[in-house]
């Protein structure tokens, strides 16, 4: 049976799709199951660096649809779980190296071989934005608590449903509790409301997904912390698993006094 | 106000323009006159020319196209009996069969509209008389999407911010109107705007602009806009009767 293509997308550049489509690969692969991650950014490939699999690539996405090597060579294998795989975008080419068709095939091929096929889509609603949405069965939509992000995840789900029907769960990212409570930051609720689609992934602002990326070993292999747990909660709920949403707590006073948050 | 030169309306397939007068130039004339009017309402829109016996030569095409050009619009068929003018229209690469019945040839990403529009007359100020044409759309009106409809519209959803409904009619949303709604947008004053909650970017209701103030806080409650006395004002719904 072919694996559950599933993209990650946002409208809005810089709210996470590329930090949640690492974590969720590794979440997925932590929970046994056989992953691809594509990294569908042509040209701003960054997928690499956050797997910390940048120096392992031979070729990429493109030199593939060109003919230039089998499926298998363009893709890179983790170096911690051998049943997650990452395909890497060209750096050097352009959004328009790709059409929608090519990269339906790739997808389905890449579905063939393993449960998932994550796909990291570029920013924007342009070609890169179609090309990445056209072969997903699901499509996983990233905003930020703030109002330019959720308006453009909510010109994303338009184009969703105007074009391809495909559906659409909600993940909201980069959230602080403390904002929140304050009334300074929109709250999850709010977005949902906006937003009117299925919520998946509630994940807390936390400096440490920013190091952990930059060492290319994501925060979800740290079990410990919040925002780890809650990455791999999504990926839980992708396998169908009823995970309840875990209440967004402000830090307390100690935990602050101790920095461990 | 003298004879029309011609009639407009909106159909499913696009704006069909129909020539009343012999004269080309009073056609032009008032077709521009229409579009001026309702500008917000045809803008983006396409338009079928539905010429009857009357020829459309190559200079009349081009003065036409010169004028929706203007609008943004789109000369999309050319409807005739007159076996030159649809040699003249192929010719120019526009349609001369309308294809059939299809809610898809609407623009993607846009629109809907559907059902048997009322006429749209290019005088302005033509009321859609009370009870007559609604279109009722369920679901949510998302950033980028739009409503364009000769008649009343009815939304039973939420209408979010960058989203639109652009009416000849009424606008009643059951729901959140986030977006921006144009009621009587082709010169009707009497259109309203309800809401459960109206808390809208911008009103417009016929020529007339409306903004919420910037710092309105308030119960949440039912309210209906309309114009009095030159500007739009908008009052809760249980003092209305």
């Amino acid at each position: 049976m072919a694996g559950k293509i599933i993209t990650i997308s946002s409208g809005k550049g810089g709210v996470g799709k590329t930090t949640i489509t690492a974590n969720i690969g590794l979440g997925l692969a932590m929970l046994g199951a056989r992953v691809i991650c594509i990294d569908a950014d042509i040209g701003l490939r960054n997928l690499d660096v956050m797997l910390g699999l940048e120096n392992r690539i031979v070729y990429d996405i493109i030199n593939y649809i060109e003919g230039r090597c089998r499926f298998r060579q363009a893709l890179v294998r983790d170096k911690r779980f051998p049943e997650l795989f990452m395909m890497p975008a060209a750096q050097t080419r352009a959004k328009d190296a790709i059409s929608i068709e090519q990269m339906k095939s790739v997808a389905h091929e890449a579905a063939q071989m393993v449960d998932y096929v994550l796909i990291d889509s570029p920013a924007g609603i342009e070609h890169g934005f179609r090309c990445a949405s056209a072969p997903a069965e699901l499509v996983l939509v990233v905003a930020n608590p703030e109002i330019a992000s959720v308006r453009d995840a909510d010109r994303v789900v338009g184009l969703l449903e105007a074009e391809t029907n495909t559906p659409a769960r909600l993940i909201i990212n980069r959230i602080k509790p403390e904002m929140v409570q304050r009334k300074e930051m929109l709250a999850p609720e709010d977005v949902v409301d906006m937003l009117a689609i299925d919520l998946i992934g509630l994940i807390p602002e936390d400096p440490e997904i920013l190091t952990a990326s930059n060492r290319g070993n994501p925060i979800v292999l740290n079990n410990g912390s919040p925002a780890g747990k809650a990455f791999l909660d999504i990926s839980r709920r992708l396998q169908g698993e009823d995970v309840p949403f875990a209440p967004l707590k402000p830090p307390s006073f100690f935990q602050r006094l101790l920095g461990s948050h | 106000m003298e004879e029309m030169a011609l009639t407009l309306k909106g159909t499913q397939q696009g704006i069909v323009l129909r020539p009343l007068s012999d004269s080309w130039d009073d056609v032009l004339q008032g077709l521009e006159n229409a579009l001026q009017d309702a500008e917000a309402f045809f803008r983006g829109g396409r338009l079928i020319a539905e010429m009857g016996r009357q020829e459309l030569t190559k200079e009349k095409l081009a003065s036409l196209r010169a004028i929706l050009d203007r609008y943004d619009m789109e000369l999309w068929a050319v409807l005739s009996d007159n076996e030159q003018t649809i040699h003249t229209a192929r010719t120019h690469g526009l349609r001369t069969r309308l294809p059939g019945e299809t809610v898809g040839m609407l623009p993607k990403d846009q629109s809907i509209a559907v059902a048997t529009p009322p006429d749209v007359t290019p005088s302005g100020g033509a009321r859609p008389d009370p009870g007559e044409y609604a279109l009722v759309v369920q679901r949510t009106l998302r950033s980028g999407q739009s409503i364009k409809y000769p008649g009343h519209v009815i939304l039973v959803g939420d209408v979010n911010p960058g989203a639109e409904i652009i009416a000849g009619g009424h606008i009643i949303v059951w729901g959140k109107m986030r977006g921006l709604a144009h009621a009587g947008a082709l010169g009707d004053e009497h259109a309203l705007i309800c809401a459960i909650e109206l808390t809208p970017a911008q009103l417009r209701i016929a020529g007339y602009f409306g903004r919420p103030p910037e710092s309105r806080r308030r119960k949440l409650a039912p309210e209906t806009a309309r114009v009095s006395e030159g500007t739009i004002v908008v009052e809760p719904w249980h003092t209305r009767k």
